[in-house]
Protein backbone atom coordinates (compact mmCIF):
# COMPACT_ATOMS: atom_id res chain seq x y z
CA UNK A 1 0.00 0.00 0.00
CA UNK A 2 2.74 2.40 1.01
CA UNK A 3 4.68 1.32 -2.02
CA UNK A 4 1.76 2.06 -4.32
CA UNK A 5 1.44 5.53 -2.79
CA UNK A 6 5.11 6.16 -3.48
CA UNK A 7 4.77 5.05 -7.07
CA UNK A 8 1.72 7.23 -7.60
CA UNK A 9 3.42 10.33 -6.23
CA UNK A 10 6.49 9.60 -8.32
CA UNK A 11 4.25 9.30 -11.38
CA UNK A 12 2.52 12.57 -10.62
CA UNK A 13 5.88 14.28 -10.23
CA UNK A 14 6.88 13.02 -13.68
CA UNK A 15 3.60 13.89 -15.38
CA UNK A 16 3.96 17.51 -14.24
CA UNK A 17 7.19 17.94 -16.17
CA UNK A 18 5.59 17.36 -19.56
CA UNK A 19 3.18 19.45 -21.62
CA UNK A 20 0.91 16.42 -21.94
CA UNK A 21 0.38 13.30 -19.92
CA UNK A 22 1.20 10.79 -22.61
CA UNK A 23 4.79 12.01 -22.73
CA UNK A 24 5.29 10.54 -19.27
CA UNK A 25 4.86 6.95 -20.52
CA UNK A 26 8.52 6.06 -21.02
CA UNK A 27 9.76 7.50 -17.72
CA UNK A 28 6.91 5.74 -15.91
CA UNK A 29 7.64 2.45 -17.66
CA UNK A 30 11.26 2.78 -16.52
CA UNK A 31 10.06 2.97 -12.91
CA UNK A 32 8.01 -0.20 -13.29
CA UNK A 33 10.72 -2.04 -15.21
CA UNK A 34 13.28 -1.17 -12.55
CA UNK A 35 10.99 -2.02 -9.63
CA UNK A 36 9.47 -5.25 -10.90
CA UNK A 37 11.91 -6.44 -13.58
CA UNK A 38 9.20 -6.71 -16.24
CA UNK A 39 6.02 -5.05 -17.47
CA UNK A 40 2.81 -7.03 -17.84
CA UNK A 41 -0.60 -6.08 -19.16
CA UNK A 42 -1.91 -5.39 -15.67
CA UNK A 43 0.71 -2.68 -15.26
CA UNK A 44 0.00 -1.38 -18.73
CA UNK A 45 -3.68 -0.99 -17.86
CA UNK A 46 -2.81 0.67 -14.58
CA UNK A 47 -0.53 3.21 -16.29
CA UNK A 48 -3.09 3.80 -19.04
CA UNK A 49 -5.71 4.50 -16.37
CA UNK A 50 -3.56 7.09 -14.64
CA UNK A 51 -2.67 8.82 -17.90
CA UNK A 52 -6.17 8.63 -19.31
CA UNK A 53 -5.16 6.86 -22.51
CA UNK A 54 -6.08 3.44 -23.94
CA UNK A 55 -3.94 0.50 -22.72
CA UNK A 56 -3.03 -0.21 -26.34
CA UNK A 57 -1.13 3.10 -26.44
CA UNK A 58 1.02 1.86 -23.58
CA UNK A 59 1.44 -1.56 -25.18
CA UNK A 60 2.72 -0.12 -28.43
CA UNK A 61 5.45 1.60 -26.45
CA UNK A 62 6.45 -1.41 -24.32
CA UNK A 63 6.55 -3.45 -27.52
CA UNK A 64 8.78 -1.04 -29.40
CA UNK A 65 11.55 -0.36 -26.90
CA UNK A 66 13.97 -3.17 -26.16
CA UNK A 67 14.61 -2.16 -22.55
CA UNK A 68 11.05 -3.04 -21.55
CA UNK A 69 10.64 -6.77 -20.91
CA UNK A 70 7.55 -8.90 -20.62
CA UNK A 71 9.15 -11.59 -18.52
CA UNK A 72 11.51 -11.45 -15.61
CA UNK A 73 15.23 -11.04 -16.17
CA UNK A 74 17.93 -12.61 -14.05
CA UNK A 75 19.08 -10.85 -10.90
CA UNK A 76 22.08 -9.91 -13.00
CA UNK A 77 21.11 -9.02 -16.55
CA UNK A 78 24.10 -9.16 -18.86
CA UNK A 79 23.98 -7.15 -22.08
CA UNK A 80 26.93 -7.79 -24.32
CA UNK A 81 27.68 -5.55 -27.27
CA UNK A 82 27.92 -7.30 -30.62
CA UNK A 83 28.43 -4.22 -32.81
CA UNK A 84 31.39 -3.54 -35.04
CA UNK A 85 34.08 -2.10 -32.74
CA UNK A 86 33.54 -4.73 -30.07
CA UNK A 87 33.31 -7.42 -32.71
CA UNK A 88 36.68 -6.40 -34.15
CA UNK A 89 38.20 -6.88 -30.71
CA UNK A 90 36.76 -10.30 -30.04
CA UNK A 91 33.29 -9.82 -28.56
CA UNK A 92 32.08 -13.04 -30.16
CA UNK A 93 34.55 -15.13 -28.19
CA UNK A 94 33.46 -13.38 -25.02
CA UNK A 95 29.78 -13.93 -25.78
CA UNK A 96 30.35 -17.60 -26.59
CA UNK A 97 32.25 -17.99 -23.35
CA UNK A 98 29.44 -16.46 -21.30
CA UNK A 99 26.84 -18.64 -23.01
CA UNK A 100 28.83 -21.75 -22.24
CA UNK A 101 29.73 -20.74 -18.73
CA UNK A 102 26.11 -19.94 -17.81
CA UNK A 103 24.51 -22.57 -20.03
CA UNK A 104 22.05 -20.11 -21.56
CA UNK A 105 21.48 -18.43 -24.91
CA UNK A 106 20.56 -14.77 -25.38
CA UNK A 107 17.00 -14.24 -24.18
CA UNK A 108 17.22 -16.92 -21.47
CA UNK A 109 17.57 -16.88 -17.69
CA UNK A 110 19.67 -19.34 -15.67
CA UNK A 111 17.65 -21.88 -13.66
CA UNK A 112 18.58 -20.26 -10.36
CA UNK A 113 17.34 -16.92 -11.66
CA UNK A 114 20.74 -15.31 -11.14
CA UNK A 115 21.75 -14.42 -14.70
CA UNK A 116 20.12 -13.52 -17.98
CA UNK A 117 21.84 -12.66 -21.23
CA UNK A 118 21.14 -10.37 -24.16
CA UNK A 119 23.18 -9.37 -27.20
CA UNK A 120 22.77 -5.67 -27.88
CA UNK A 121 23.85 -2.96 -30.30
CA UNK A 122 26.70 -0.54 -29.55
CA UNK A 123 26.59 0.69 -25.96
CA UNK A 124 28.60 3.84 -26.67
CA UNK A 125 31.68 2.55 -24.85
CA UNK A 126 33.77 1.50 -27.87
CA UNK A 127 36.80 3.20 -26.27
CA UNK A 128 36.70 0.15 -23.97
CA UNK A 129 35.72 -2.56 -26.47
CA UNK A 130 34.80 -5.32 -25.97
CA UNK A 131 32.13 -4.18 -23.58
CA UNK A 132 29.24 -5.57 -21.56
CA UNK A 133 26.89 -4.15 -18.99
CA UNK A 134 25.55 -5.98 -15.98
CA UNK A 135 22.45 -4.15 -14.84
CA UNK A 136 23.63 -0.52 -14.76
CA UNK A 137 27.33 -1.30 -14.46
CA UNK A 138 29.73 -1.17 -17.43
CA UNK A 139 32.62 -3.62 -17.86
CA UNK A 140 35.15 -2.88 -20.60
CA UNK A 141 38.37 -4.18 -22.13
CA UNK A 142 36.98 -7.64 -21.53
CA UNK A 143 39.09 -10.77 -21.64
CA UNK A 144 37.95 -14.30 -20.90
CA UNK A 145 39.81 -14.18 -17.57
CA UNK A 146 38.15 -10.93 -16.61
CA UNK A 147 34.68 -12.23 -17.46
CA UNK A 148 35.29 -15.43 -15.53
CA UNK A 149 36.29 -13.40 -12.49
CA UNK A 150 33.27 -11.09 -12.71
CA UNK A 151 30.81 -13.97 -13.09
CA UNK A 152 32.42 -15.86 -10.26
CA UNK A 153 32.23 -12.89 -7.92
CA UNK A 154 28.59 -12.24 -8.73
CA UNK A 155 27.65 -15.90 -8.30
CA UNK A 156 29.17 -15.84 -4.84
CA UNK A 157 27.32 -12.77 -3.66
CA UNK A 158 24.37 -14.04 -1.70
CA UNK A 159 22.11 -11.73 0.15
CA UNK B 1 49.20 18.03 -25.19
CA UNK B 2 48.83 18.34 -28.96
CA UNK B 3 49.44 22.07 -29.33
CA UNK B 4 45.99 22.64 -30.83
CA UNK B 5 43.42 24.70 -28.97
CA UNK B 6 41.06 22.62 -26.90
CA UNK B 7 37.44 23.53 -26.59
CA UNK B 8 35.39 20.51 -25.72
CA UNK B 9 38.12 18.60 -23.92
CA UNK B 10 39.77 21.52 -22.11
CA UNK B 11 38.54 20.13 -18.78
CA UNK B 12 38.94 16.43 -19.52
CA UNK B 13 42.17 16.29 -17.55
CA UNK B 14 40.89 18.50 -14.74
CA UNK B 15 40.00 16.44 -11.72
CA UNK B 16 36.28 16.45 -10.86
CA UNK B 17 35.42 18.92 -13.62
CA UNK B 18 31.85 17.61 -13.43
CA UNK B 19 31.62 19.39 -10.07
CA UNK B 20 30.10 22.83 -10.58
CA UNK B 21 32.63 24.55 -8.30
CA UNK B 22 35.51 23.12 -10.29
CA UNK B 23 33.82 24.09 -13.54
CA UNK B 24 33.29 27.66 -12.37
CA UNK B 25 36.89 27.91 -11.17
CA UNK B 26 38.09 26.90 -14.63
CA UNK B 27 36.15 29.79 -16.17
CA UNK B 28 32.81 28.03 -16.48
CA UNK B 29 29.55 29.98 -16.98
CA UNK B 30 31.50 33.08 -18.08
CA UNK B 31 30.15 32.51 -21.57
CA UNK B 32 26.63 32.59 -20.19
CA UNK B 33 27.24 35.83 -18.31
CA UNK B 34 28.57 37.40 -21.48
CA UNK B 35 25.69 36.03 -23.58
CA UNK B 36 23.04 37.44 -21.26
CA UNK B 37 24.49 40.88 -21.94
CA UNK B 38 24.16 40.38 -25.68
CA UNK B 39 21.04 40.59 -27.81
CA UNK B 40 19.70 37.17 -28.78
CA UNK B 41 20.16 38.02 -32.49
CA UNK B 42 23.80 38.85 -31.87
CA UNK B 43 24.37 35.39 -30.46
CA UNK B 44 22.77 33.71 -33.46
CA UNK B 45 24.96 35.88 -35.72
CA UNK B 46 28.09 34.89 -33.82
CA UNK B 47 27.26 31.19 -34.14
CA UNK B 48 26.62 31.65 -37.86
CA UNK B 49 30.02 33.31 -38.20
CA UNK B 50 31.58 30.38 -36.36
CA UNK B 51 30.50 27.99 -39.14
CA UNK B 52 29.65 25.48 -36.44
CA UNK B 53 28.22 22.46 -38.22
CA UNK B 54 26.15 19.93 -36.34
CA UNK B 55 28.18 17.16 -34.72
CA UNK B 56 25.36 14.61 -34.66
CA UNK B 57 25.75 13.33 -38.19
CA UNK B 58 24.08 15.52 -40.78
CA UNK B 59 26.41 18.51 -40.32
CA UNK B 60 23.85 21.27 -40.71
CA UNK B 61 25.15 24.75 -39.68
CA UNK B 62 23.81 25.36 -36.17
CA UNK B 63 23.34 29.13 -36.46
CA UNK B 64 21.37 28.76 -39.68
CA UNK B 65 19.14 26.14 -38.05
CA UNK B 66 18.41 28.47 -35.13
CA UNK B 67 17.59 31.23 -37.59
CA UNK B 68 14.70 29.18 -39.00
CA UNK B 69 12.78 29.30 -35.73
CA UNK B 70 9.82 31.69 -35.90
CA UNK B 71 9.94 34.39 -33.22
CA UNK B 72 6.24 34.83 -32.63
CA UNK B 73 5.22 31.23 -31.84
CA UNK B 74 5.09 30.02 -28.23
CA UNK B 75 6.12 27.66 -26.80
CA UNK B 76 9.34 26.64 -28.49
CA UNK B 77 11.49 23.72 -27.44
CA UNK B 78 15.09 22.57 -27.51
CA UNK B 79 15.88 18.88 -27.87
CA UNK B 80 19.41 17.90 -26.94
CA UNK B 81 20.37 14.74 -28.74
CA UNK B 82 22.29 12.53 -26.29
CA UNK B 83 21.08 9.27 -27.76
CA UNK B 84 24.54 8.37 -29.10
CA UNK B 85 23.89 4.94 -30.58
CA UNK B 86 25.84 4.96 -33.82
CA UNK B 87 28.27 2.01 -33.57
CA UNK B 88 31.75 3.41 -33.03
CA UNK B 89 30.55 6.65 -31.42
CA UNK B 90 31.30 7.50 -27.79
CA UNK B 91 32.29 11.16 -27.82
CA UNK B 92 29.08 12.56 -26.31
CA UNK B 93 29.35 10.12 -23.44
CA UNK B 94 32.82 11.46 -22.69
CA UNK B 95 31.43 15.00 -22.53
CA UNK B 96 28.49 13.98 -20.34
CA UNK B 97 30.74 12.11 -17.93
CA UNK B 98 33.64 14.54 -17.74
CA UNK B 99 32.25 18.02 -18.35
CA UNK B 100 28.43 18.11 -18.15
CA UNK B 101 28.32 21.78 -17.17
CA UNK B 102 29.84 22.78 -20.51
CA UNK B 103 26.81 21.21 -22.15
CA UNK B 104 24.40 22.81 -19.69
CA UNK B 105 25.97 26.22 -20.27
CA UNK B 106 25.68 25.70 -24.01
CA UNK B 107 22.03 24.75 -23.61
CA UNK B 108 21.19 27.87 -21.59
CA UNK B 109 22.91 30.18 -24.08
CA UNK B 110 21.18 28.49 -27.01
CA UNK B 111 17.76 28.77 -25.39
CA UNK B 112 18.34 32.42 -24.55
CA UNK B 113 19.38 33.09 -28.16
CA UNK B 114 16.32 31.39 -29.65
CA UNK B 115 13.77 32.31 -26.98
CA UNK B 116 13.18 28.84 -25.57
CA UNK B 117 12.04 28.14 -22.01
CA UNK B 118 11.98 24.36 -21.94
CA UNK B 119 14.74 21.99 -23.03
CA UNK B 120 14.71 18.20 -23.10
CA UNK B 121 17.91 16.20 -22.99
CA UNK B 122 17.15 12.86 -24.63
CA UNK B 123 19.75 10.45 -23.27
CA UNK B 124 19.98 6.82 -24.25
CA UNK B 125 18.20 4.50 -21.85
CA UNK B 126 21.16 2.29 -20.99
CA UNK B 127 22.99 5.24 -19.45
CA UNK B 128 20.87 5.42 -16.31
CA UNK B 129 23.85 6.32 -14.15
CA UNK B 130 25.00 9.11 -16.44
CA UNK B 131 21.43 10.44 -16.57
CA UNK B 132 21.29 10.65 -12.77
CA UNK B 133 24.63 12.49 -12.66
CA UNK B 134 23.37 14.87 -15.31
CA UNK B 135 20.24 15.56 -13.29
CA UNK B 136 22.42 16.33 -10.32
CA UNK B 137 24.51 18.73 -12.38
CA UNK B 138 21.34 20.51 -13.52
CA UNK B 139 20.15 20.82 -9.91
CA UNK B 140 23.51 22.31 -8.96
CA UNK B 141 23.31 24.88 -11.72
CA UNK B 142 19.76 25.71 -10.64
CA UNK B 143 21.01 26.36 -7.14
CA UNK B 144 23.61 28.76 -8.53
CA UNK B 145 21.01 30.56 -10.64
CA UNK B 146 22.33 29.45 -14.04
CA UNK B 147 19.19 27.43 -14.79
CA UNK B 148 15.59 27.93 -13.67
CA UNK B 149 13.62 31.10 -13.03
CA UNK B 150 15.19 34.50 -13.72
CA UNK B 151 18.60 33.28 -14.68
CA UNK B 152 21.34 35.43 -13.08
CA UNK B 153 18.76 38.05 -12.23
CA UNK B 154 17.49 38.55 -15.77
CA UNK B 155 13.91 37.91 -16.85
CA UNK B 156 15.01 34.85 -18.83
CA UNK B 157 13.86 31.49 -17.43
CA UNK B 158 14.63 27.97 -18.54
CA UNK B 159 13.70 24.50 -17.36
CA UNK B 160 15.89 21.54 -18.38
CA UNK B 161 14.44 18.04 -18.31
CA UNK B 162 16.42 14.83 -18.67
CA UNK B 163 14.45 12.25 -20.62
CA UNK B 164 15.78 8.69 -20.89
CA UNK B 165 15.24 6.62 -24.02
CA UNK B 166 14.70 2.89 -23.79
CA UNK B 167 16.97 1.10 -26.21
CA UNK B 168 16.21 2.05 -29.80
CA UNK B 169 18.93 3.42 -32.08
CA UNK B 170 16.35 4.97 -34.41
CA UNK B 171 15.34 7.42 -31.67
CA UNK B 172 18.57 9.30 -32.42
CA UNK B 173 16.95 10.41 -35.67
CA UNK B 174 15.57 13.84 -34.85
CA UNK B 175 11.88 13.33 -35.58
CA UNK B 176 11.82 9.81 -34.10
CA UNK B 177 13.36 11.37 -31.00
CA UNK B 178 10.47 13.82 -30.78
CA UNK B 179 7.92 11.05 -31.22
CA UNK B 180 9.69 9.19 -28.44
CA UNK B 181 9.57 12.14 -26.03
CA UNK B 182 5.86 12.45 -26.83
CA UNK B 183 5.44 8.91 -25.49
CA UNK B 184 5.10 7.09 -28.78
CA UNK B 185 7.04 4.54 -30.76
CA UNK B 186 10.17 6.05 -32.30
CA UNK B 187 9.05 6.25 -35.90
CA UNK B 188 10.68 8.95 -38.02
CA UNK B 189 8.27 11.53 -39.40
CA UNK B 190 7.96 12.50 -43.03
CA UNK B 191 9.63 15.87 -43.65
CA UNK B 192 8.47 18.55 -44.29
CA UNK B 193 7.24 19.90 -41.98
CA UNK B 194 10.66 20.35 -40.42
CA UNK B 195 11.15 20.53 -36.65
CA UNK B 196 11.88 24.27 -36.90
CA UNK B 197 8.24 24.88 -37.74
CA UNK B 198 6.49 21.80 -36.36
CA UNK B 199 8.63 19.80 -33.97
CA UNK B 200 8.11 18.54 -30.45
CA UNK B 201 4.40 18.52 -29.48
CA UNK B 202 3.81 20.32 -32.78
CA UNK B 203 5.78 23.43 -31.83
CA UNK B 204 8.93 25.00 -33.30
CA UNK B 205 11.89 22.99 -32.06
CA UNK B 206 15.66 23.24 -32.25
CA UNK B 207 17.46 19.92 -32.08
CA UNK B 208 21.20 19.75 -31.60
CA UNK B 209 23.79 17.20 -30.65
CA UNK B 210 25.63 17.25 -27.29
CA UNK B 211 28.99 18.15 -28.84
CA UNK B 212 27.46 20.87 -31.03
CA UNK B 213 26.00 22.65 -27.99
CA UNK B 214 29.12 22.17 -25.87
CA UNK B 215 30.99 24.41 -28.31
CA UNK B 216 28.69 27.36 -27.71
CA UNK B 217 30.24 28.79 -24.51
CA UNK B 218 33.68 29.06 -26.14
CA UNK B 219 32.22 30.60 -29.30
CA UNK B 220 30.55 33.30 -27.22
CA UNK B 221 33.69 33.96 -25.19
CA UNK B 222 36.18 33.99 -28.07
CA UNK B 223 34.01 34.98 -31.00
CA UNK B 224 32.70 33.25 -34.08
CA UNK B 225 35.63 34.25 -36.27
CA UNK B 226 38.11 32.67 -33.91
CA UNK B 227 36.16 29.41 -33.98
CA UNK B 228 35.78 29.42 -37.75
CA UNK B 229 39.53 29.98 -38.19
CA UNK B 230 40.31 26.73 -36.37
CA UNK B 231 38.71 24.54 -39.03
CA UNK B 232 38.38 24.68 -42.79
CA UNK B 233 36.29 27.21 -44.74
CA UNK B 234 32.60 26.66 -43.98
CA UNK B 235 33.33 24.05 -41.32
CA UNK B 236 34.76 25.61 -38.19
CA UNK B 237 36.27 24.54 -34.92
CA UNK B 238 37.59 21.28 -33.63
CA UNK B 239 35.99 17.86 -33.54
CA UNK B 240 35.99 15.08 -31.08
CA UNK B 241 37.15 12.15 -33.14
CA UNK B 242 36.22 8.86 -31.50
CA UNK B 243 38.68 6.23 -32.69
CA UNK B 244 37.99 2.56 -32.08
CA UNK B 245 38.69 -0.90 -33.43
CA UNK B 246 42.17 -2.08 -34.37
CA UNK B 247 44.23 0.85 -33.09
CA UNK B 248 46.81 0.97 -30.33
CA UNK B 249 45.09 3.77 -28.43
CA UNK B 250 41.33 3.89 -28.87
CA UNK B 251 39.72 7.02 -27.44
CA UNK B 252 38.53 10.53 -28.18
CA UNK B 253 40.91 13.04 -29.78
CA UNK B 254 39.99 16.69 -30.12
CA UNK B 255 41.60 17.98 -33.30
CA UNK B 256 40.88 20.77 -35.78
CA UNK B 257 38.24 20.02 -38.39
CA UNK B 258 40.16 19.01 -41.49
CA UNK B 259 42.91 17.05 -39.75
CA UNK B 260 43.99 14.22 -42.04
CA UNK B 261 42.28 10.93 -41.35
CA UNK B 262 45.65 9.25 -41.73
CA UNK B 263 47.13 11.42 -38.98
CA UNK B 264 44.28 10.70 -36.62
CA UNK B 265 44.71 6.97 -37.04
CA UNK B 266 48.49 6.71 -37.22
CA UNK B 267 49.67 9.58 -35.03
CA UNK B 268 47.00 10.30 -32.49
CA UNK B 269 45.49 6.85 -32.06
CA UNK B 270 48.91 5.19 -32.11
CA UNK B 271 48.58 3.34 -35.39
CA UNK B 272 47.34 -0.14 -36.10
CA UNK B 273 47.28 -2.58 -33.23
CA UNK B 274 50.16 -5.03 -33.00
CA UNK B 275 52.02 -3.42 -35.92
CA UNK B 276 49.65 -4.92 -38.47
CA UNK B 277 48.52 -2.96 -41.48
CA UNK B 278 45.40 -0.98 -42.26
CA UNK B 279 42.69 -2.50 -44.38
CA UNK B 280 39.55 -0.40 -44.09
CA UNK B 281 37.95 2.47 -42.16
CA UNK B 282 34.45 3.68 -41.41
CA UNK B 283 35.18 7.41 -41.13
CA UNK B 284 31.90 8.39 -39.46
CA UNK B 285 30.40 5.43 -37.70
CA UNK B 286 28.87 2.37 -39.28
CA UNK B 287 26.62 4.58 -41.44
CA UNK B 288 29.57 6.17 -43.27
CA UNK B 289 30.52 4.23 -46.43
CA UNK B 290 33.75 2.31 -46.00
CA UNK B 291 37.14 3.65 -47.13
CA UNK B 292 40.06 1.48 -48.17
CA UNK B 293 43.59 2.00 -46.86
CA UNK B 294 44.39 3.95 -50.04
CA UNK B 295 41.70 6.51 -49.27
CA UNK B 296 42.69 7.71 -45.80
CA UNK B 297 45.05 10.47 -46.90
CA UNK B 298 42.16 12.91 -46.75
CA UNK B 299 41.11 15.81 -44.52
CA UNK B 300 38.42 14.83 -42.03
CA UNK B 301 35.80 17.45 -42.77
CA UNK B 302 32.28 17.22 -44.15
CA UNK B 303 32.95 18.26 -47.72
CA UNK B 304 36.16 16.30 -48.29
CA UNK B 305 34.59 13.03 -47.23
CA UNK B 306 31.40 13.71 -49.10
CA UNK B 307 33.41 14.24 -52.26
CA UNK B 308 34.72 10.69 -52.14
CA UNK B 309 31.29 9.20 -51.48
CA UNK B 310 31.48 8.85 -47.72
CA UNK B 311 30.75 11.12 -44.78
CA UNK B 312 32.21 12.44 -41.55
CA UNK B 313 28.94 11.71 -39.74
CA UNK B 314 29.42 11.70 -35.99
CA UNK B 315 33.22 11.66 -36.26
CA UNK B 316 33.50 8.03 -35.21
CA UNK B 317 36.48 6.39 -36.88
CA UNK B 318 36.29 2.61 -36.88
CA UNK B 319 39.60 1.08 -37.90
CA UNK B 320 39.96 -2.40 -39.39
CA UNK B 321 43.30 -4.17 -39.88
CA UNK B 322 44.40 -6.68 -42.51
CA UNK B 323 43.14 -9.65 -40.50
CA UNK B 324 39.55 -8.40 -40.76
CA UNK B 325 37.16 -10.48 -42.80
CA UNK B 326 34.93 -8.19 -44.83
CA UNK B 327 32.12 -10.70 -45.02
CA UNK B 328 32.17 -10.64 -41.23
CA UNK B 329 32.00 -6.85 -41.32
CA UNK B 330 29.12 -7.03 -43.77
CA UNK B 331 27.33 -9.33 -41.35
CA UNK B 332 27.83 -6.89 -38.44
CA UNK B 333 26.61 -3.97 -40.56
CA UNK B 334 23.49 -5.73 -41.80
CA UNK B 335 22.68 -7.29 -38.43
CA UNK B 336 22.77 -3.87 -36.87
CA UNK B 337 20.52 -2.15 -39.39
CA UNK B 338 18.15 -5.09 -39.52
CA UNK B 339 17.79 -5.04 -35.76
CA UNK B 340 17.40 -1.27 -35.56
CA UNK B 341 15.11 -0.66 -38.54
CA UNK B 342 11.85 0.74 -37.19
CA UNK B 343 9.93 -1.21 -39.81
CA UNK B 344 7.87 1.74 -40.92
CA UNK B 345 8.76 1.77 -44.62
CA UNK B 346 8.97 -1.19 -46.95
CA UNK B 347 12.35 -0.72 -48.70
CA UNK B 348 14.16 -0.61 -45.36
CA UNK B 349 12.10 -3.20 -43.48
CA UNK B 350 12.18 -5.77 -46.31
CA UNK B 351 15.61 -4.77 -47.59
CA UNK B 352 17.38 -5.20 -44.27
CA UNK B 353 15.49 -8.40 -43.64
CA UNK B 354 16.43 -10.02 -46.97
CA UNK B 355 20.04 -8.84 -46.64
CA UNK B 356 20.22 -10.26 -43.16
CA UNK B 357 18.83 -13.64 -44.21
CA UNK B 358 21.19 -13.89 -47.16
CA UNK B 359 24.28 -12.98 -45.19
CA UNK B 360 23.42 -15.19 -42.24
CA UNK B 361 23.10 -18.06 -44.71
CA UNK B 362 26.49 -17.27 -46.22
CA UNK B 363 28.00 -17.11 -42.74
CA UNK B 364 26.69 -20.58 -42.07
CA UNK B 365 28.38 -21.85 -45.23
CA UNK B 366 25.10 -22.27 -47.02
CA UNK B 367 25.33 -19.51 -49.62
CA UNK B 368 25.97 -19.31 -53.34
CA UNK B 369 28.28 -17.03 -55.29
CA UNK B 370 25.25 -15.48 -57.00
CA UNK B 371 23.93 -14.34 -53.61
CA UNK B 372 26.47 -11.57 -53.76
CA UNK B 373 24.88 -10.07 -56.87
CA UNK B 374 21.51 -10.16 -55.20
CA UNK B 375 22.89 -8.52 -52.07
CA UNK B 376 24.39 -5.75 -54.15
CA UNK B 377 21.19 -5.30 -56.13
CA UNK B 378 18.96 -5.09 -53.06
CA UNK B 379 21.34 -2.70 -51.35
CA UNK B 380 21.32 -0.40 -54.36
CA UNK B 381 17.55 -0.61 -54.56
CA UNK B 382 17.26 0.69 -51.01
CA UNK B 383 19.21 3.86 -51.80
CA UNK B 384 16.90 6.76 -52.61
CA UNK B 385 13.76 4.91 -51.58
CA UNK B 386 13.78 4.94 -47.79
CA UNK B 387 11.87 7.29 -45.55
CA UNK B 388 14.79 8.16 -43.30
CA UNK B 389 18.60 8.05 -43.45
CA UNK B 390 18.82 4.70 -41.60
CA UNK B 391 17.68 2.63 -44.55
CA UNK B 392 19.63 4.82 -46.95
CA UNK B 393 22.81 4.35 -44.93
CA UNK B 394 22.36 0.59 -44.85
CA UNK B 395 21.91 0.36 -48.61
CA UNK B 396 24.85 2.61 -49.37
CA UNK B 397 27.17 0.94 -46.88
CA UNK B 398 26.43 -2.58 -48.08
CA UNK B 399 26.76 -1.60 -51.74
CA UNK B 400 30.07 0.14 -51.02
CA UNK B 401 31.56 -2.74 -49.05
CA UNK B 402 30.62 -5.20 -51.78
CA UNK B 403 32.00 -2.92 -54.48
CA UNK B 404 35.31 -2.17 -52.79
CA UNK B 405 35.98 -5.65 -51.44
CA UNK B 406 34.32 -7.79 -54.05
CA UNK B 407 37.28 -10.05 -54.77
CA UNK B 408 37.79 -10.91 -51.15
CA UNK B 409 34.13 -11.51 -50.47
CA UNK B 410 33.83 -13.70 -53.56
CA UNK B 411 36.79 -15.74 -52.40
CA UNK B 412 35.40 -16.26 -48.94
CA UNK B 413 32.04 -17.11 -50.48
CA UNK B 414 33.64 -19.73 -52.68
CA UNK B 415 35.33 -21.19 -49.65
CA UNK B 416 32.13 -21.23 -47.68
CA UNK B 417 29.90 -22.35 -50.53
CA UNK B 418 28.35 -25.71 -49.97
CA UNK B 419 29.67 -28.42 -52.29
C1 LIG C 1 19.18 6.69 -37.61
C2 LIG C 1 19.75 7.97 -37.10
C3 LIG C 1 20.32 8.03 -35.84
C4 LIG C 1 20.84 9.21 -35.34
N1 LIG C 1 21.39 9.21 -34.10
C5 LIG C 1 21.87 10.37 -33.60
C6 LIG C 1 22.41 10.42 -32.29
O1 LIG C 1 22.46 9.42 -31.58
N2 LIG C 1 22.87 11.61 -31.83
C7 LIG C 1 22.81 12.75 -32.58
O2 LIG C 1 23.20 13.80 -32.11
N3 LIG C 1 22.30 12.73 -33.82
C8 LIG C 1 21.82 11.58 -34.35
N4 LIG C 1 21.28 11.59 -35.60
C9 LIG C 1 21.20 12.86 -36.33
C10 LIG C 1 19.94 13.63 -35.93
O3 LIG C 1 18.87 13.23 -36.77
C11 LIG C 1 20.10 15.13 -36.10
O4 LIG C 1 20.61 15.40 -37.35
C12 LIG C 1 21.02 15.78 -35.08
O5 LIG C 1 20.67 15.43 -33.78
C13 LIG C 1 20.97 17.27 -35.21
O6 LIG C 1 21.90 17.88 -34.35
P1 LIG C 1 23.21 18.62 -34.90
O7 LIG C 1 22.76 19.50 -36.04
O8 LIG C 1 23.73 19.37 -33.76
O9 LIG C 1 24.12 17.55 -35.38
C14 LIG C 1 20.78 10.39 -36.12
C15 LIG C 1 20.22 10.33 -37.40
C16 LIG C 1 19.71 9.14 -37.88
C17 LIG C 1 19.11 9.13 -39.24
S1 LIG D 1 14.24 3.86 -43.41
FE1 LIG D 1 14.07 2.17 -41.92
S2 LIG D 1 14.34 3.18 -39.95
FE2 LIG D 1 13.87 4.80 -41.44
S3 LIG D 1 11.64 5.04 -41.37
FE3 LIG D 1 12.05 3.51 -42.96
S4 LIG D 1 11.92 1.56 -41.85
FE4 LIG D 1 12.12 3.12 -40.30
S1 LIG E 1 30.65 -1.23 -30.65
FE1 LIG E 1 30.51 -2.13 -28.68
S2 LIG E 1 30.27 -0.41 -27.36
FE2 LIG E 1 30.31 0.46 -29.35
Amino acid sequence: MKEEKEIVSEIMRIVQKYPNKRAAIIPILHIFQEKFGFINSEMEKYIAGILGIPPSSVREVTDFYTMFKRTNLGKYHITICSSISCHLLGSKRIADFIKERLGISPGEVTKDGMFSLEEVSCLGYCDFSPVMMINEEVYGNLTLEKVEKILKELSEVKE
Amino acid sequence: MNGFPKIITQNFDVENAWDIEVYIKSGGYKGLRKALNMKPEEIVEEVKKACLRGRGGAGFPAGVKWGFIPKDVEPKYLCVNADEGEPGTFKDRNILEKDPHRLIEGIVITCYAVGIHKAFIYIRGEWAKIARKLERAIRESEEKGFVGKNILGTDFSLEIIVHRGAGAYICGEETALMESIEGKRGLPRIKPPFPATKGLFGYPTVINNVETLSNIPSIILNGGEWFASLGVPGDGGTRLFAVSGHVEKPGVYELPVGTKLKDIIFNWAGGIKGGRSLKAVFPGGISAPVLTSEEVDIPADYNSLQKIGSMLGSGAIVVMDDTTSMIDVLDRVVSFFHHESCGQCTPCREGTSILNRKIKRIMKGDGYLEDLDLIEEIAKLMVGRCLCPLGEACGLQVATIVKKFKKEIEESLKNRERV
